[in-house]
């Protein structure tokens, strides 16, 4: 019995014959193997998924930094998205900033039984009074599609009255299996909204917007950091550290870069459509993966001098981190992990072990879809249903005036049997025979598989990592990097690595057992203790 | 940080910003917590568990250990009955509680999911409980939420086989597992046989042993709370949160009950003793009278550092009313005191305390934000913050010390094993803020001016 079949032992019948399906050991790598993903998970199951308002607000909207984002329903959930995410952000040089900041209705009963479409108009007007912003995005919590708060009529009647930007989300959390389907609300509103409506043209003949980086830890900043070395020029980022302001010239841009293809490769998709604009997909997670995506860009651009500087930076950035990487390999090399999170991290983070000798045999997503694990050529295959069917999907046509292909449809086809231009080949092709995937990870599968597979450290959140810390095996949160980071790029390498290192040296695994327990304190012969019978 | 709060401040009828408040459901899932072999079940969206689960591991560095009916749009128009059903068994077959405790959310109260008649409706298994409450996340706070779900554990569990246990009950309210443990020691000393319910002491703290527990060694047991129909009275530790459970009991068991403070502070932790002094007729042992001369030892050693200093203070309603009593023992001046948990009781007892200590001119509000407390300390700012984590923006923004205590601290650590409650608690929380403002007098002082003895 390999280790998924004993993992799956455990269940009773019905579990097991749905959990099935989600669950894979592969074989014959790089493996074609079939998994189920995006599905409803099992009512009563400890799932570490999240809703669709945690998706579109929590994940997508709520980075960006210019915008007043109100949370219409009660109170916990904007105050449980409030701060939490660690998207860092520093307001452009005279624009605002309201990411330390929480905004809600906090609905009230009687705002449930009347409706809470006018406590919404007054949160709207007084947000404006006090804070005069350029955007305000409102993201609706599950009351609200139930109660039928016609929120996209409060935001047309916002922009008319008070001349700003005013999108509705309804991304009420009952919607769609997971986070995923509000990655998609969201997409679909900056898509219809924002994007495209902006005229401020790059004032250079490279310029990008990432999509899918939320800054987590400063990520973002990294990887900025390198691409402007190398001469590029970041339109906008979506979301993290990103701007309504700058959003809205993201069409202008020469190339999007996708680095998570979960939460945003709707926009990237849309914009091929609408825009032309070509997409790449990208992993600054990792030193390989960076120097592969920064290669990537510049083959993309076929620019002789920018491959030249391309070239230059990765030397420079390579013998600067040389001896730190030198240094963590030799603690780490030969450690085993697994790791669980989203919908793009758990390939990407793969790179960056690899980078210090760590092999994953653990991986898997928790709102993955089926072309985050196969590779996007399963798309056509994959059949809507009655959860997927309820999120709009948007068509685009070609923009009369803005549409622009940069190469010929020939010239793309060229590039694309080199570089992953508008295309993605998923994590299960990166991993080895043996190695486990799981979609829609739960807790007692992750209990599981580590006792099964004794990986020498974990990667998940926080809802997991003390069950695991608990059970004797270091745990790194890979969502909130442990309020660490950047882990992005060459310098982000660096700081993972020191940050695993610690997670599986630190002294205090010493003393976990206490020396009594290995010890008898019992002193004396056998037999003669006492005297007495103890019939 | 905090940049565009203006010092202006304006009426707001409609929008929260900052809140000082969460809702109902993480009240039950932290009270669900504090039963032994427990696992609470939150009935709604995934993202609900999700949230709660993390907003707790955050706090408490712990597992939060709970299941979801993971609704979708299906059940949302049709009804959750189905899926708390199969929940149900799941959970029983998989995670093996003993008991379930479930609370309701947001949107299965919008829809109307008659719980109770769904668990009366199902099959448990022999031996086992589910138990419900109605936490709806749009009535009051995550301090209901919490009384809430000790009244479904009531309503369910508790009996009355009219043979008295001989024990009192003790309701400690929303508090760390470590003011959990301290109300036992006293209740201990005092030789009072009793139940606390609920108790996430050796849950919400467990101990490291090299293997995860699901249902660690803590908790009240089942046996225990049905058992509190037999108790001789109830101690409810802070009326905020327990006036509602103490009054059922008394209505259903006729159990009277003695409505204290936390004991937060020497008066306060003073009454309780007392309180129970009363029930066991043992006197205060010399340990507990050696630690409150210790602590009046320590408050007249070091007063000039706290003497007239101004504190705003905010978090839960019990929480605060406790540390006001606490600062105006230290001789400090409460100059803003604000809860975001709507109850008008709160404004009346904190008003009553300052009163009796002569304090005037300080605001006082339930029902209030951390944005409205900054707009007051922009206009007259304090020389002391006390409360959870996200007074931390606002102690950087106006460069005011900031010391951590009650709910939620997500950017701290042991905190929770420590108590706020008793002598050890007040001891602890003055050397503290002590402390804090002490090393803010180092930090800022004239270099000849640096004392090399205070």
């Amino acid at each position: 019995m390999n280790e998924r079949t004993r993992m799956l032992d455990h269940y009773t019948t019905r579990v097991y014959k749905n959990r099935k399906d989600h669950v894979l050991q592969i074989e014959n790598a790089p493996s074609s193997q079939e998994i189920a993903a995006n599905t409803r998970t099992i009512p009563g199951i400890i799932t570490n998924r999240g809703c669709c308002y945690a998706g579109c607000k929590g994940v997508v909207v709520g980075p960006l930094k210019d915008c007043l984002v109100i949370t219409h329903g009660p109170i916990g959930c904007g105050y449980y998205s409030w701060g939490t995410r660690r998207n860092k952000a520093v307001a452009e040089p005279g624009g605002q900033n309201y990411l330390p900041y929480c905004f809600s209705t906090d609905m009230q009963e009687s705002d449930i039984v009347f409706g809470g479409e006018k406590k919404l108009e007054q949160a709207i007007a007084e947000a404006v009074e006090i804070f005069h912003p350029a955007a305000i995005m409102i993201c609706s919590t599950c009351p609200i599609g139930l109660i039928g708060d016609d929120v996209e009529a409060v935001a047309k009647r916002t922009e008319e009255k008070y001349g700003i930007k005013c999108i509705a989300f309804s991304c009420e959390g009952y919607k769609g299996v997971s986070q995923s389907a509000g990655h998609h609300i969201a997409n679909n509103g900056l898509m219809k909204h924002i994007i495209g409506t902006g005229d401020k043209r790059p004032a250079t003949k490279h310029a990008i917007n990432i999509l899918g980086e939320y800054n987590i830890g400063g990520d973002g900043w990294e990887q900025a950091r390198i691409l402007k070395r190398i001469g590029y020029e970041i339109v906008t980022v979506f979301t993290g550290d990103g701007s309504f302001q700058t959003m809205k010239n993201a069409h202008l841009a020469d190339l999007n870069l996708v680095m998570c293809h979960r939460s945003i490769n709707y926009v990237a998709e849309m914009m091929k459509d609408k825009y032309g604009t070509d997409w790449l997909k990208v992993n600054f997670i990792g030193v390989e993966a960076t120097i592969q995506s920064l290669r990537d860009i510049a083959k993309y651009f076929d620019d002789p001098e920018l491959t030249a500087r391309t070239e230059e930076v990765i030397r420079d950035e390579l013998a600067n981190i040389a001896d730190a990487v030198a240094y963590y390999k030799s603690k780490l090399k030969g450690k085993k992990a697994g790791i669980f999170v989203g919908g793009s991290r758990s390939h990407h983070y793969q790179a960056l072990l690899r980078d210090f000798g760590v092999e994953t045999i653990i991986a898997g997503y928790e709102f993955a879809h089926r072309d985050d694990y196969e590779g996007r050529q399963v798309l056509p295959t994959i059949k809507e249903d009655a959860d997927s069917k309820n999120i709009e999907n948007l068509v685009m046509t070609p923009d009369p005036q803005l549409y622009k292909q940069r190469y010929s449809d020939e010239k793309i086809e060229e590039l694309r049997r080199e570089l992953p231009l508008g295309t993605y080949a998923g994590m299960i092709r990166d991993m080895k025979d043996g190695h486990v995937v799981i979609d829609d990870f739960n807790h007692f599968e992750t209990e599981q598989i580590i006792k099964l597979m004794k990986p020498d450290i974990f990667f998940s959140g926080i809802k997991d990592k003390y069950i695991i810390q608990k059970g004797g095996t270091p745990s790194r949160q890979m969502h909130s990097y442990d309020y660490a980071g950047p882990y992005a790029g060459f310098l982000g390498a660096v700081n993972f690595a020191r940050d695993i290192t610690m997670a599986i040296y630190t002294n205090a695994w010493a003393f976990v057992t206490p020396p009594w327990k290995n010890h008898s304190t019992l002193i004396g012969t056998v037999g003669t203790v006492g005297g007495d019978d103890h019939a | 940080m905090l940049d565009l709060t203006p010092k202006t401040m304006t009426e707001r009828k409609a929008l929260r910003i900052n809140p000082c408040k969460t809702c109902q459901p993480v009240g039950a899932m932290y009270a669900a917590l504090g039963v032994h072999k427990c696992l609470p079940h939150s009935h709604g969206s995934q993202g609900c568990a999700s949230y709660h689960r993390t907003y707790l591991s955050r706090h408490f560095k712990e597992p939060a250990m709970a299941s979801t009916s993971s609704f979708t749009e299906g059940a949302s128009v049709f009804g959750g009955g189905g899926n708390l059903k199969t929940a149900v068994r799941n959970v029983f077959d998989i995670y093996n509680p003993d008991i379930i405790a479930v609370h309701t959310t947001c949107l299965s109260e919008t829809i109307g999911d008659d719980v109770g008649a769904c668990i009366a409706d199902m099959d448990i298994p022999e031996g086992k409980y589910v138990v419900h409450t109605n936490t709806p996340s749009y009535v009051g706070s995550h301090i209901n939420g919490f009384y809430n779900m000790m009244q479904g554990f009531i309503n369910y569990l508790t009996v009355s086989t009219g043979t008295p246990n001989g024990k009192t009950a003790i309701f400690p309210g929303f508090v760390n597992p470590g003011d959990m443990r301290e109300i036992k020691r006293l209740a201990g000393l005092m030789k009072v046989p009793f139940i606390l319910f609920p108790d996430t002491s050796g849950v919400m703290d467990a101990p490291m042993v090299g293997r995860f527990e699901m249902y660690p060694k803590g908790g009240t047991t089942i046996n225990e709370i049905r058992s509190l129909g037999d108790c001789t009275e109830v101690l409810a530790l802070g009326p905020m949160t327990n006036t509602e459970p103490a009054e059922l009991l008394k209505k259903k068991f006729k159990v009277p009950f003695t409505l204290l403070p936390l004991p937060i502070g020497i008066e306060a932790t003073d009454r309780f003793l007392m309180e129970l002094s009363r029930i066991s007729k043992a006197d205060v042992p010399y340990e507990l009278e050696e630690q409150r001369g210790q602590l009046v030892d320590i408050l007249l050693d070091s007063h000039q550092y706290t003497y007239q200093k101004t504190v705003a203070i905010y978090g839960d309603p019990d929480i605060v009313t406790g540390l006001t009593s606490l600062c105006l023992e230290m001789g400090m001046v409460p100059k803003y005191v604000i809860t975001g948990t709507p109850m008008e009781e709160f404004t009346k007892e904190v008003t009553a305390l300052l009163e009796r200590y002569g304090v005037t001119g300080a605001v006082v509000k339930a029902n209030s934000d951390l944005f409205e407390l900054h707009q007051l300390i922009k206009n007259e700012p304090v020389d002391l913050l006390l409360g959870g984590s996200y007074g931390k923006a606002i102690a950087k923004a106006e460069n005011i010390p900031l010391v951590r205590a009650g709910f939620p601290i997500l950017d701290r650590y042991v905190h929770s094993y420590l108590p706020l409650v008793g002598y050890t608690g007040m001891i602890r929380i003055v050397e503290r803020i002590t402390n804090t403002l002490m090393d803010r007098q180092d930090a800022t002082c004239a270099d000849e001016d640096l004392e090399t003895v205070m």
